[in-house]
């Protein structure tokens, strides 16, 4: 559980730091990190606390991720896409990359093609949860507008 | 159109109202939409949002008839000549792939909302976008410290420990160094990227080499990360979802062959300290 913490806190940290690489203004760096470390946060617990396969437990984080970008865009009126890039950085197979290449070059083939084909699938698993996430018609997000 | 004639029919328009006669000069109005569409697409916005500001921008200042078609590198525009005595508008506009810089994109949303709320004559808007143009980046002692403090971040999150994370954080400070000092101005991105992994993962071997950190790989996917193509791939999704099937499949393209090249550098680092080692330190 401590382990769970401290990962959503470099989660959100981390997130923060690369939204200054990506030029977000600074104001929203805050909620930048909230969304990262939420998006983790979630994923660790739906992995370690459900029985729901990693790729369902990403696709879950990655949905939650991209609806509160939607609402925090909404909310502070600036587009979706500062929160959205940094909610979905943490759940970015980058690992699973790594492994793969490390399993082909030490020479282990079905390790390889397993970390492989979980890394696509946690790829496609994102790329369908955004899809979803930006189906919902704009008007849907009305109730969160700033009030004048 | 001259600067001086842009002007004078700025100051014109502003003198008689708020919200601006119906416009006999389209051109300038399409330049302006045009301007605009390229800040979005050059610094990282998704094909929806130019086509809705530009076509925004063209509907405020009452040009009717604007068609444009957006794509993941290139705008088409045409569109005027309605009004008598007035030249039809067609521009071309190549916008190449480059680093995005998210804070130009929320400004221009920014403006376009003032736009529609009537609060800029088209001389204004026009200026607007020229400061949105130079607004300056991160400095890059601020984007090379983000790029270690991230690196170190996820050593963390994908299993690192305390030591691995700060070997992260050096071979973080390192790549980003090396990518806007030497890469992104002077190299084609597969290269660039190529190298990119390699000298993430060299950093990592060598200090590892040197007796620092607990576990080679949970450094090396720390120190990788800062080049994970976050944006191309967001967008590429997003573009898909909007039905823009064609820059969605290259911007999903971009971030694909960005992901091979990384893991290409990464992979002949580890196979060349694999077969130094013989395997037995990994």
């Amino acid at each position: 559980m401590n382990r769970i913490l401290i990962e959503t806190l470099a989660a959100a940290l981390g997130s923060a730091a690369f939204s200054l690489l990506f030029g977000v203004p600074e104001i929203y760096y805050l909620e930048c990190g909230l969304t990262g470390g939420g998006g983790w946060l979630l994923v660790r617990l739906l992995t370690d606390f459900t029985p729901f396969p990693p790729t369902l437990a990403t696709f879950l984080a990655a949905a939650a991720v991209a609806l509160y970008s939607r609402i925090a865009a909404v909310r502070r009126r600036c587009p979706t896409t500062v929160f959205l890039i940094a909610g979905i950085f943490p759940l970015v197979p980058g690992a699973g990359i790594y492994w793969t290449v490390y399993y082909l070059v030490t020479g282990e083939a079905a390790l390889a093609w397993s970390s492989g084909a979980a890394a696509l699938k946690a790829a496609f698993a994102i790329v369908l949860a955004i899809a979803a996430a930006f189906e919902l018609p704009r008007s849907a997000f009305h109730g969160f507008l700033p009030r004048k | 159109m001259k600067k001086s004639e842009k002007r004078r029919l700025a100051a014109r328009r502003s003198a008689v109202s708020v919200s601006p006669a119906p416009c006999a000069d389209e051109g300038a109005v399409m330049g302006v939409a045009m301007k605009a569409g390229k800040l979005l697409l050059e610094n990282g916005a998704e094909i929806f949002r130019v086509e809705e500001t530009m076509e925004r921008i063209c509907r405020h200042y009452h040009v009717e008839n604007p068609s444009f078609f957006v794509l993941s590198n290139g705008i088409f525009m045409t569109g005027g000549g309605g009004v008598p005595g007035s030249r039809p508008f067609a521009h071309v506009e190549h916008i190449p792939v480059k680093g995005a810089q998210l804070d130009r994109v929320v400004a221009v949303n920014q403006l376009s909302r003032e736009i529609e709320g009537g609060r800029h004559t088209l001389h204004e808007a026009d200026a607007c976008l020229d400061a949105i143009a130079r607004m300056p980046g991160k400095k890059r002692w601020q984007q090379i410290l983000a790029s270690g403090v991230g690196s170190a971040c996820f050593c963390i999150l994908f299993g690192g420990s305390g030591a691995d994370s700060a070997v992260s954080f050096f071979a973080g400070l390192l790549l980003y160094a090396y990518v806007l000092l030497l890469s992104a101005p002077h190299m084609s991105r597969m290269i660039g990227n190529v190298l990119g992994g390699m000298l993430a993962s060299a950093a990592c071997v060598l200090l590892y080499a040197l007796g620092l950190g607990d576990d080679l790989s949970h450094m090396i996917i720390g120190a990788i990360i800062p080049l994970i193509p976050g944006i191309p791939f967001t967008n590429g999704i997003r573009d898909l979802a909007d039905g823009d099937y064609i820059s969605g499949s290259v911007r999903l393209l971009d971030a694909l062959v960005t992901f091979l090249c990384i893991a290409t550098g990464v992979g002949v680092v580890i196979a060349l300290y694999h077969s130094m080692t013989g395997g037995a330190l990994l």
